[in-house]
């Protein structure tokens, strides 16, 4: 690398971010424009992109899709490319949870889940994967969770989901490695948001007793991660998880 | 020999690097032309663009050989 020259430059590069109307995944946008990408802001609330499109300015792209509806799901990469003209990075950000306890879990509570955190993944994967094959580059990165590896009571759904994408993201890393492609995971642990806002002091300090750093993260770090993982400089990392939780659980 | 069997062996040259000879009837992409199964896939698709076509995914896991893509192709193009 050339002295003065930026690092993780993705000037160039165009971004697919799902779940881009949220706190997490608004920040990865903007991490990803901020080092030059253009970038495809997707989500099912349309206000909250349009916000953060203007915001940006040039460079961004609305694409609302529901990921519950698997046409539009299907639909989304080949909308993406006519906006952009590529999808070099497929940022899986979107994800729901339906908590209940293992017994009282309906199938449905279970398949909604599934539907949004991880079949919709692998629709986009397998959606973007020609155009990179192609281009012979790609960055795919999915966004886990701590409770992926960890488990958690009364999220076995939200938790299979995101352990799927763990084992999803390396048996793919395999197969397209050889062309430059990376498929990779960042698994967040407690992370400041508007949800956990609401939680009140004493529960915030239970929390953050759990977790070594003293605090929860900001999404931020959670986007630094992914900005990494994107880059060129990431080349050589592949079928990966980086645990961002402030040691909360030391994978 | 059809053109289109021109154009199907020219693609099959330029991704497997094989020898032009070696891309006869018979030859299958995997055994006998040096291909992986992602090659296969790539070879798919470089058709699919060379010829303004789909090969929905049941087709192309039927496509082994050179003589099976110039019959698909023959009769959806």
């Amino acid at each position: 690398m050339k002295k003065g020259q930026q690092m993780f430059d993705l000037t160039g590069k165009c971004a697919l971010i799902t779940g881009a109307s949220g706190g997490i995944g608004a920040e990865i946008a903007r991490a990803l424009h901020g080092q030059g990408a253009t970038v495809g802001l997707s989500g099912t609330r349309e206000e909250p992109l349009k916000s953060l499109a203007s915001d940006l300015g040039e460079r961004a792209h609305i694409l609302p899709c529901n990921l519950s509806d698997a046409d539009a799901v299907n639909a989304l990469p080949k909308q993406a490319i006519e906006a952009m003209g590529s999808v070099d990075i497929l940022v899986n950000n979107a994800g729901i949870t339906r908590d209940n306890l293992f017994m009282r879990m309906s199938e449905e509570e279970w398949a909604d889940v599934i539907n949004v955190n991880l079949t919709s993944a692998f629709r986009l994967s397998k959606g973007v994967l020609r155009g990179m094959m192609k281009a012979r580059w790609g960055r795919i990165v999915n966004i886990s969770s701590i409770v992926g590896a960890t488990g958690n009571p009364g999220q076995g759904n939200y938790a299979a989901s995101k352990a799927g994408m763990v084992g999803m993201g390396k048996s793919l890393a395999y197969e397209v490695a050889s062309r430059n492609i990376t498929v990779n995971t960042v698994a967040p642990g407690f992370i400041a948001t508007p949800m956990t806002d609401k939680l009140t002091d004493d529960q915030k300090s239970k929390i953050n007793d759990q977790i070594p750093a003293g605090r929860m993260g900001t999404p931020g770090e959670i986007a630094a991660a992914v900005t990494y993982l994107s880059s060129q400089e990431a080349a050589y990392v592949t079928g990966a998880t980086i645990h961002v939780n402030g040691g909360m659980a030391m994978l | 020999m059809s053109d289109i069997e021109d154009r199907v062996r020219k693609k099959v040259v330029e991704h497997l690097g094989v020898e032009e000879d070696k891309v006869t009837e018979n030859a299958s992409f995997i055994d006998d032309l040096g291909a992986d199964s992602l090659d296969t896939v790539e070879l798919v698709m470089a058709f699919e663009e060379e010829f303004g076509i789909e090969i929905p995914d049941d087709a192309a896991e039927s496509i082994q050989t050179f003589g099976d893509a110039v019959t698909f192709i023959k009769a959806n193009s």
